[in-house]
C-alpha cells in the first residue's frame, strides 16, 4: 500500500518537476503521420508549439511507416476500434479516404461544427482542389503538397552547350546532346513514371486522364488516358529508350540519385526533392517547369499536386474535434504556414503565407522554389486538371508502371501498353465502385 | 503390465497440451478461418460496407490470366530457389566438414546471412546490382553488359531468385553441416577401405545417409520460397517490370493491402494454402520414398 503511495507521489512529483501541464483535463490528439528526417523535426516543433500555446488539448504525433504504411495502419486502427484523430494520407489514397463516408469526419463540416473560423477561400484553390468536393467543400486539410518539375543540371548543360529546354522536342534534343556529351547511360529520365508521364502530363495539357472530371465528380469514372497526346508521348521515349538518351529509373524515387550524382543532368519529378539536391548536388541546379507539347492547343495549362494532407477520422467525442479544429486554425496561420514552407520545401496553403514568402524575398535566391507554385497557378484548372481522385490508386498506379515498362522494354507497342493499361485499371475501378460506400 | 504408469489422472495429460492447443487454434486456424470467411465477401477497406458474394472472388481470380501466370512463376521460382541454394549449401557444407584450420570461424561466418532480414536482403543486392545505385552494375556495363534489371524481366526474376537463394543458404548449410557430422566415420574408413573415390563416397555413402535432411529441407525451402520472399520483391523490385517478378504471395500482398481488395486477396491466400498443403502431401506422399532413414 504505502509503496503505490509513493509511486502515485513520484508521479505527480515528476509530472510537476517536468512542468507539463496538469494532467487533467487535457484531451489528447493522436496525430499519425509518415514524415522523416527534417520533416519529422517540423511535425514535432508544429506539435510542441501547438501544446504549448494553450492548455486544453496534446497533439501526439506518431511516426507510422511511410504514406501506404501510415495509411494501411490508419484503416487497421479503424477497423479495430481505436482509428487516431488525424491521418496524413498521400494524394493518391483521396479516393479511398473519401469513399469512406463515415470513417472520417470532412474538414469544412469539423469548422463549421466546432466554430472555427474558417474560410475555404483563403487557401490556394490549386492545392484545396484536389481535396474538395465538385461544391467546394473541403474534406481534407492540404498538409505537404509538391509538383512535379523538371531538374536541371547547369553545369553539364553548358558543357554540352544546352540551353534549358522548355518544351519536350526540346528534351529530346537536349538529351541526344548530353548524350554525345559523355552521359551515354542516361541523357535525360525522371521518377513517378506514371504521376510524370500519365498523371501531370495530362493535366498540362488539359487532355482528360479519365472520365468526370478525372473522378472528382463520381467513382463510375472510366480512364480515358489511351488517347494520341499520351501514346505519342509513350511512343517517344520509347524510341529514345533504345538509346539510352532517356532511361527508365524506377517506379518511384529510387533512381533520383541518378540526378545527383551527375549521371542524368535532365530529371523529371517532384518538387520535394529539393532537399536531396541541395544536400547532395555538387553542381549547379535549378527546376523549371515541365515541359509540353507546343502543337497542343493551349498548353500548358496547370499541374496537379502530390503529396498529402491531413484527414480527421469519424467516431471521436465532441471535445476531441475542438482540439482538432484548433490545431488545424494553428496550422493555417501565416507565418507558420511559411515556416514549413522554408524548412520543408513543400508549398505554403495559404494564400497569405504565398505572398508573405514572396514578399520576403525568399524565392529571390532560389527562384526554382517557386516553380511548382506557378506551375499549379499557371492557369484556371480546368476539368482536366483539378485533380484526380481514382480508387485503389496506388495498385492502379503498379498496373500502368507494369505496362509502361513493357512498352519501355519493346514487348508491347505504346498503344497496346496504354490500353491494356486502361482495360485493367477500369476492371479495377469498377471493383473499387462496388464497395465503395454509398 | 502397465500401460499408463506416469499419467494418473485423465486431464493431466489435456491440460498440459492445452497451450500448445490454444496457440495453434489461435495463430493459425482461427486467422485461416478468417481469412475462408473474408475470402466470400466483397468489403471495403475500412469495412464499412461488407456483401456475400459466394464464389465471385474465385471466379474473378480464376478468370485472371494474369494468375495463372502468377502461378506458373511461383513454381519455376520456389524450384529454382531452393535447388540453387541447397545444392550450394550441401557444397559448402561438405567442404566446411573437412579438418580445416579455422574452420569454426568459416562456419559462424556462412550462417550469418541467415540472420538478415529478407528486406533488407533486398537492399543489400540493391545496393550491389541496382541499374543506379549498384557497385557492381558498373563493372558490368563497363564490361559491356546491358544490365538493367528495371527493364528487364528475366534479369530481375535472376536477381530474386540469386538474393532469395543467398538468405536460405545459411539455413540450409546448418542443418547439412549437422547431418555430415551425424555420419559414422566408420562407414567412410569402410567405403576408403573398399578402395571408393572421394565422388563416390559421395553419392554411394553420404548422399543416402542425408537424404532425411535433404528432403526435410526441401519441404522448408519451398515453403521458404512460396511465403517469405515477398519482402525481397517488395524491396527489389515490387513486382516489375511487367510483372515479371510477381509471385502469388506478392500478388496477395498488393491486391489486398495497396489495393484494399481484401476479398480478393483472401480468396488467392486460400488458394495459395490450399497449394501449399498440396504440394507438402505430394512431396511426403512421393518424395519420401526414396528417403532412407
Amino acid at each position: 500500500m504505502a509503496l503505490r503511495h509513493f509511486g502515485a507521489a513520484a508521479a505527480v512529483a515528476l509530472t510537476v518537476g517536468l512542468g507539463a501541464s496538469p494532467a487533467l483535463a487535457v484531451t489528447e490528439i493522436q496525430w499519425w503521420h509518415a514524415m522523416t528526417g527534417a520533416n519529422n523535426d517540423v511535425i514535432v516543433k508544429l506539435a510542441n508549439d501547438f501544446n504549448a500555446s494553450q492548455t486544453d488539448y496534446k497533439v501526439i504525433p506518431t511516426y507510422k511507416g511511410n504514406y501506404p504504411d501510415t495509411m494501411n495502419a490508419g484503416i487497421a486502427a479503424f477497423r479495430a476500434g481505436n482509428a487516431p484523430h488525424i491521418m496524413q494520407v498521400f494524394e493518391v489514397g483521396t479516393a479511398t479516404m473519401m469513399a469512406a463516408t463515415g470513417a472520417v469526419k470532412p474538414v469544412y463540416k469539423l469548422m463549421a461544427e466546432t466554430g472555427e473560423k474558417f474560410d475555404p477561400k483563403n487557401y490556394l484553390p490549386a492545392i484545396t482542389g484536389y481535396y474538395s468536393t465538385s461544391k467546394g467543400e473541403m474534406l481534407s486539410f492540404p498538409f505537404n503538397s509538391s509538383s512535379t518539375v523538371m531538374w536541371v543540371n547547369l553545369d553539364e548543360l553548358k558543357k554540352a552547350n544546352v540551353e534549358i529546354p522548355k518544351t519536350w522536342p526540346e528534351v529530346f534534343e537536349a538529351g541526344k546532346k548530353l548524350k554525345a556529351a559523355g552521359h551515354d547511360t542516361c541523357g535525360f529520365s525522371g521518377s513517378w513514371v506514371t504521376w510524370v508521364n500519365l498523371e501531370q502530363l495530362s493535366a498540362w495539357h488539359n487532355t482528360p486522364l479519365s472520365s468526370k472530371a478525372n473522378g472528382l465528380d463520381g467513382f463510375d469514372t472510366v480512364l480515358e488516358f489511351n488517347g494520341p497526346l499520351q501514346v505519342k508521348h509513350l511512343e517517344n521515349l520509347v524510341e529514345l529508350q533504345k538509346t539510352k538518351v532517356y532511361d527508365y529509373a524506377g517506379r518511384t524515387n529510387t533512381g533520383e540519385g541518378r540526378f545527383t550524382s551527375g549521371e542524368c543532368p535532365i530529371y523529371l519529378t517532384s518538387s520535394a526533392f529539393f532537399g536531396n539536391v541541395k544536400a547532395q548536388a555538387k553542381f549547379n541546379f535549378t527546376a523549371v517547369p515541365m515541359p509540353y507539347y507546343p502543337d497542343v492547343k493551349g498548353a500548358p495549362q496547370n499541374s496537379i499536386i502530390g503529396g498529402a494532407s491531413l484527414w480527421v477520422m469519424g467516431g471521436k467525442p465532441a471535445d476531441d474535434y475542438k482540439g482538432v479544429a484548433k490545431f488545424l486554425t494553428f496550422l493555417s496561420d501565416t507565418d507558420r504556414q511559411v515556416y514549413i514552407h522554408k524548412a520543408s520545401g513543400y508549398l505554403p496553403i495559404t494564400k497569405a503565407a504565398y505572398a508573405k514568402a514572396k514578399e520576403e524575398g525568399f524565392y529571390k535566391d532560389q527562384p526554382y522554389l517557386e516553380t511548382p507554385l506557378l506551375e499549379l497557378t499557371n492557369k484556371e484548372p480546368t476539368e482536366n486538371s483539378r485533380g484526380l481522385r481514382l480508387g485503389n490508386m496506388v495498385q492502379l498506379r503498379d498496373v500502368w508502371s507494369e505496362e509502361i515498362e513493357q512498352a519501355l522494354a519493346g514487348k508491347k507497342t505504346a498503344k497496346q501498353a496504354l490500353d491494356a493499361a486502361v482495360e485493367r485499371g477500369n476492371t479495377m475501378l469498377r471493383q473499387f465502385e462496388k464497395t465503395a460506400v454509398k | 503390465m502397465q500401460k499408463q504408469a506416469i499419467f494418473q489422472s485423465k486431464l493431466l495429460p489435456y491440460a498440459l497440451v492445452a497451450p500448445q492447443l490454444a496457440i495453434v487454434l489461435i495463430f493459425f486456424y482461427w486467422p485461416a478461418l478468417q481469412a475462408v470467411i473474408q475470402s466470400f465477401l466483397l468489403q471495403d477497406a475500412f469495412g464499412l460496407s461488407t456483401s456475400f458474394v459466394w464464389f465471385d472472388n474465385y471466379i474473378e481470380l480464376f478468370r485472371d490470366p494474369a494468375y495463372f501466370e502468377a502461378v506458373v512463376r511461383t513454381f519455376f521460382f520456389s524450384f529454382a530457389i531452393a535447388i540453387s541454394s541447397l545444392s550450394f549449401a550441401l557444397l559448402l557444407a561438405v567442404m566446411a566438414d573437412k579438418p580445416l584450420r579455422g574452420s569454426m570461424l568459416y562456419r559462424t561466418l556462412l550462417i550469418w546471412p541467415y540472420a538478415v532480414a529478407p528486406p533488407v536482403v533486398g537492399v543489400l543486392w540493391i545496393f550491389m546490382l541496382h541499374p543506379s545505385l549498384g557497385v557492381i552494375s558498373r563493372y558490368l556495363r563497363a564490361a559491356g553488359i546491358d544490365w538493367n534489371p528495371l527493364l528487364d524481366g528475366n534479369q530481375a526474376a535472376g536477381l530474386i531468385i540469386l538474393a532469395a537463394a543467398w538468405k536460405q543458404i545459411s539455413y540450409n548449410f546448418l542443418f547439412f553441416l549437422a547431418g555430415l557430422q551425424a555420419i559414422p566415420k566408420s562407414v567412410f574408413e569402410a567405403a576408403a577401405i573398399d578402395g571408393a573415390r572421394p565422388m563416390r563416397r559421395f553419392w554411394t555413402v553420404t548422399f543416402p545417409l542425408l537424404s532425411p535432411t535433404i528432403f526435410f529441407l526441401l519441404v522448408v525451402n519451398i515453403v521458404y520460397a512460396f511465403f517469405d520472399t515477398f519482402g525481397i520483391i517488395d524491396t527489389m523490385t515490387r513486382g516489375g517490370p511487367g510483372t515479371s517478378t510477381v509471385t502469388l504471395v506478392y500478388k496477395v500482398y498488393s491486391d489486398g493491402l495497396l489495393g484494399g481488395n481484401l476479398g480478393s486477396s483472401a480468396a488467392q491466400s486460400v488458394v495459395l494454402m490450399i497449394m501449399v498443403i498440396v504440394l507438402t502431401g505430394i512431396q511426403f506422399r512421393f518424395v519420401e520414398r526414396k528417403v532412407t532413414y
